[in-house]
């Protein structure tokens, strides 16, 4: 049974919320600006609370199954997170209180910073991001204030490689750059001849991820960092897959200058179908002065006084690219991660990765000879599969993907990267169990002979959801976006 | 087969000449590739075309790619009847589902254009290579 | 071992022996050596017990609005939020899900994006809105980027009284896209100084970028911006509080062509500046144009209704860098918290609470007006307005916090020329009682002087 809509529960004179009355003399509104009328449905709490409960029960979530999803880092999101974050002390603070008010907010902040900093090996932080692509147009705005800043105006062209998330590009095309791409090479590792050949005095700087996106760690990072930084330009590192390199190694010490970081991938804090995340920027010393203001600091002296309190809000960064937030970040995303970095340290920071890169391993082993596999390496903490074998038989990797809703599973990240035909990248992080990884490879196992057997169950696929495949082109052709009523 | 009346381009573009204009569209390939046409975004007439230069957008579910102009030329009409009809490309590619008519700027141009045969070859050899 | 790894020793053996592999280093070995395995400074690792020890003393360090009666506004509000939309954004199933890429396990959070969107473009009296921005700042500086893409103009006219930081952060977002722009001061009022719009609009002009109610919290007439900007064949952008749009009219209805906002004030807490979620709308004409992701309704094979992204082709992950914009994560949950309380206040409950405010901010208002030393700037508000102080604004907010009240908004760092000024809110969160304290505090300090 579908469910209806706010707008078709909604009944005239319906109250969902009792407010206190007025206790003090009223004023006369402004007739000439007031609304005649105001739209919004009616209806009572006991509805409200109905509706969207009914709704939520439609979804996937990682409390409920398993979301291989490459690239994203769908991890288990700790329930001690959610209590800590309500905290009156950290929910109900006001930006503007005067620092002396919110000392434990700030050093929350401060050090977190520190924190992310140790974890990459980049000195300077700014927590104001609050996503991957908003930490990523702020690491892009770095690099090209620091060429500015340098005098150095032709350098008008980003490299990414052809592998790349798309919000790469993306956001080179919003910093005003060209972008020339990168090919891949046989082993799946960044072309370095290409990279040497298209390098030169007009590019700003790579963007390149590590481990990249069919999950493999560059075997060449150390020279592709050399190659560019020897024509002037810097390395930037999309930090979508860090999940694999925590205490493992430190993206500061592999030649990047800028990174990014998505709290709410390998730090654990919650998706919220689609927000809200938090995405760090992490630079070198050198590019430290262009970060946003303010940033969370500390003063040295212990002592502090209302006016100089020992946690502090600092703006005094003249060379700044600007603010990217309203404020300072998703400080209500922040604490979680902070939680969770209090709760694991150094060790437990590596067993994540160490399990999260053997899980992938682990998987990339069992279904291999079930799928094509275009790069046959050790991967890290994702695996890229392609879909080509089965689509020879008239069945491709959407087919998959929807079969595998049937089955009781979230489908890996589809058709992404581009460079795979057919792809299926597969990351099934630290936290599940060998049953689980287990129960996926029989369900990728049987689709596979499916394929082979039964293809008409797979292009049917979905069958056992609240609504199966849905007319994408209908919805693009005559778009509905919103109640008429 | 594709249609001898007119000439390709890399792009998978045609331009066909047509009572001294040259109507403009895309091919059965392109249309393939694309999957289901959402939406095309084309200039106004009296805009300007310039040779293997984008001039629009057209929409699938799954990608938006840019148009690129065959010839150069002033447009001189736009098939209307795609705003309702999107479709109308993906069914009919080389007649219901033209895109634009322009005045040609230059005949010469349509030298630089593949006819029928090798555009079928340019197929041929996309096909072998992925 | 951590609690969130289920895998136990004999666990990883077996998948070791699958493997072939006799240790988990010998996973790592395409890591050059001399970088491997770098010692990381990090405090030890806690128990649950400690952790939550450790973050409530941090909570506790901070002086919280359920403690303090609060009169700060600029930008985040404290508006009371009803039990059921934590509630509801607590759920599992919500919280804990992906972005809906794959519709057929996601109808729980595209229907509630499908309403979010119908909500928005019902307050702002719009045609479409999108499944959010990260907040008011971001939106605005989209909002710039739009307004460049449609018109083909890269001039901005922004109003002086548009939120100082929305200001900076449209600067920060357009510095590479080389773009002009231009500041238009306000007149006595307190609105935009129509005079000096006039000449500074022009054809090279994308947009006229405003505020309503403006920072100062002033309400104008739109009516005579949009004419000014239509008349360049520019757009107009607004700037919205939505909470004002429960009272006032939209300003759909007064030809704004893109409409965005903060949405915190809709069931969301301070929460010291984030998460919030930004309100994007506009006119179907330029939907193609707009920034983010989009839920649109269709049907399903067997002519269910049911909810996809769509439009996808524009976004970052297929247009790439010709993209409308690179966001992808955006604000979901939090457009979900606002969704439930406008679900949940309604067509009078939002009203009533805009009332609220505005009463008690007007009775505050002329009060403290009629204090001697105290006066009250500027024309019709709606929940915040500016008061000149007898003493610094930082010396008044001490002597109130030593009270146990969190004062104003100090405007000496954005507006110089009103640095003996504070901005005061007031909504329904402060009592008779509050506003009392707040009033008799200010006299005293007054009478001091």
């Amino acid at each position: 049974m579908t469910e209806p809509l706010l707008f078709e529960l909604s009944s005239p004179g319906r109250v969902g919320c009792r407010l206190p009355e007025l206790d003090v003399p009223e004023t006369a509104l402004p007739e000439k600006y007031l609304r005649p009328e105001l739209p919004l449905p009616e209806l009572s709490e006991r509805e409200v609370v109905q509706h969207f409960t009914r709704l939520s029960q439609l979804n996937f979530s990682i409390d409920t199954g398993f979301y291989p999803l490459g690239s994203c880092t769908m991890k288990y999101n700790p329930k001690l997170h959610e209590e800590v974050a309500r905290l009156p002390g950290f929910a109900r603070i006001h930006p503007w209180q005067s620092e002396s008010t919110v000392q434990g907010a700030l050093q929350l902040m401060y050090e977190l910073q520190e924190y992310l900093a140790e974890i990459t090996g980049l000195p300077g932080v700014s927590l104001q991001p609050v996503a991957g692509a908003h930490g990523e147009l702020t690491g892009m705005l770095i690099v090209r204030a620091y060429h500015q800043e340098r005098g150095d105006e032709g350098r008008t062209v980003v490299l990414v490689p052809d592998s790349a998330h798309g919000t790469n590009p993306a956001t080179a095309a919003m910093c005003g750059y060209k972008v020339a791409t990168v090919p891949s090479d046989p082993r799946g590792n960044m072309d370095v001849r290409e990279l040497e050949r298209l390098t030169d005095e007009t590019v700003a700087g790579l963007m390149l991820t590590n481990p990249n996106t069919l999950g493999l760690f560059e075997e060449h990072i150390l020279q592709v960092a050399e190659i560019v930084h020897e024509a002037g330009g810097l390395i930037y590192c999309d930090g979508a897959n860090v999940n694999a390199l925590l205490g493992i190694a430190s993206p500061g010490e592999l030649g990047t200058d800028v990174l990014h970081l998505n709290l709410h991938k390998t730090f654990s804090t919650p998706h919220g179908g689609g927000g809200p995340g938090a995405g760090a920027t992490v630079v070198t010393e050198e590019l430290t002065p262009f970060l946003p203001t303010p940033a969370a600091a500390r003063r040295e002296e212990r002592e502090s006084t209302a006016a100089a309190t020992e946690y502090y809000l600092d703006y005094e960064r003249p060379q700044s690219i600007g603010p990217v937030s309203g404020f300072y970040g998703n400080f209500g995303v922040m604490v979680k991660a902070y939680a969770y970095l209090r709760s694991l340290g150094e060790c437990g920071l590596r067993e994540v990765s160490e399990n999260a890169v053997l899980n992938a391993n682990y998987l990339l082993e069992q279904l291999r000879g079930y799928y094509h596999l275009p790069y046959d390496r050790l991967c890290l903490h994702e695996c890229v599969f392609s879909g080509k074998a089965q689509a020879n038989l008239g069945v491709h990797t959407v087919d998959i993907a929807k079969r595998l809703i049937d089955l009781g599973f979230h489908p890996p990240t589809v058709y992404f990267p581009l460079i795979v035909d057919e792809a299926l990248m597969i990351e099934p992080t630290e936290t599940e169990s060998l049953e689980t990884l287990d129960a996926f490879v029989s369900a990728m196992r049987q689709i596979a002979q499916e394929a082979e057997s039964e293809p008409e169950l797979l292009r049917d696929a979905a069958r056992t959801t609240p609504v199966t495949r849905l007319d994408e082109a209908a919805a693009a052709r005559k778009p509905n976006l919103r109640w008429q009523g | 087969m594709e249609p001898t009346d007119r000439k390709y381009s890399k792009e998978h573009e045609w331009a066909k000449p047509h009572e001294g204009l040259a109507i403009i569209g895309i091919t059965d390939y392109a249309q393939e590739q694309l999957g289901d046409i959402v939406y095309v975004e084309l200039p106004q007439p009296g805009d300007t075309l310039r040779q293997f230069e984008s001039f629009g957008i057209i929409e699938s579910v799954k990608a938006a790619s840019d148009l690129w102009a065959p010839i150069s030329g002033e447009v001189v009409a736009v098939n209307e009847e795609l705003v309702d009809r999107p479709e109308l490309v993906n069914e009919d590619p080389y007649e219901g589902g033209w895109l634009l008519k322009v005045h040609p700027q230059d005949e010469s141009e349509m030298d630089a254009l593949m006819t029928s045969e090798e555009y079928e070859a340019h197929l041929k050899t996309l096909e072998e290579s992925s | 071992m951590s609690s969130y790894i289920p895998n136990t020793d004999a666990d990883r053996r077996k998948m070791l022996e699958a493997l072939g592999l006799d240790s988990l280093q010998e996973l790592f070995e395409v890591i050059p050596p001399e970088k491997r395995y770098p010692h990381l400074d990090l405090p030890p690792p806690l128990s649950e017990m400690e952790v939550k020890k450790l973050l409530r003393g941090l909570a506790e360090k901070n002086a919280d609005l359920d403690h303090h009666p609060c009169f700060l506004g600029a930008g985040a509000y404290h508006h009371f939020v009803p039990a059921v939309v934590d509630h509801i954004i607590s759920r599992g199933e919500f919280y804990t899900a992906y972005t809906p890429y794959q519709p057929e396990v996601s109808q729980g959070t595209l229907t509630t994006i499908y309403e979010f969107q119908t909500m928005v473009c019902q307050l702002a009296g719009m045609d479409v809105a999108n499944a959010s921005m990260y907040d008011g700042a971001t939106g605005v500086a989209e909002a710039g980027l739009m307004a460049a893409r449609v018109t083909r103009r890269d001039g901005l006219v922004v109003a002086s009284t548009l939120h100082p930081r929305y200001r900076e952060v449209l600067r920060t977002y357009t510095q590479g896209m080389g773009m002009d722009i231009q500041e238009v001061g306000y007149g006595e009022d307190g609105g935009v100084d129509l005079r000096q719009a006039d000449q500074l609009l022009g054809t090279g002009t994308a947009a006229l970028m405003v505020q309503y109610p403006n920072f100062l919290g002033g309400l104008e007439d739109l009516q005579p911006l949009s004419e000014l900007a239509h008349g360049v064949g520019a757009l107009l952008v607004v700037c919205v509080d939505p909470i004002a749009l429960g009272l006032f009219r939209a300003p759909g209805e007064q030809g704004a062509d893109i409409v965005v906002g903060e949405g915190q004030s809709l069931g969301s807490p301070p929460s010291y500046g984030g998460p919030y979620v930004g309100l994007f709308a506009c006119r179907q004409k330029y939907l193609r144009q707009i920034p983010g992701r989009l839920v649109g309704m269709t049907t399903d094979a067997d002519g269910r209704r049911g909810f996809v992204l769509t439009l996808q082709p524009r976004e970052q992950h297929i247009r790439r860098e010709k993209a409308t914009s690179n966001i992808c994560t955006n604000e979901a949950l939090v457009a979900l918290a606002a969704a439930t309380y406008l679900a949940i206040m309604g067509k009078h409950g939002l009203r009533q609470v805009a009332e609220l405010c505005y009463h008690k901010a007007h009775h505050a208002a002329s009060e403290i007006d009629a204090l001697p030393g105290y006066e009250r700037l500027f024309g019709q508000f709606f929940k915040e307005f500016v008061i000149r102080t007898p003493v610094s604004p930082a010396t008044v907010n001490a002597f109130l916090m030593e009270r146990g009240i969190i004062g104003g908004y100090g405007l000496e760092r954005d507006y110089p020329q009103l640095g003996d000024c504070l901005l005061l809110c007031v909504t329904e969160m402060n009592t008779k009682e509050e506003i009392d304290s707040l009033l008799e505090a200010l006299r005293e300090i007054g009478d001091a002087r």
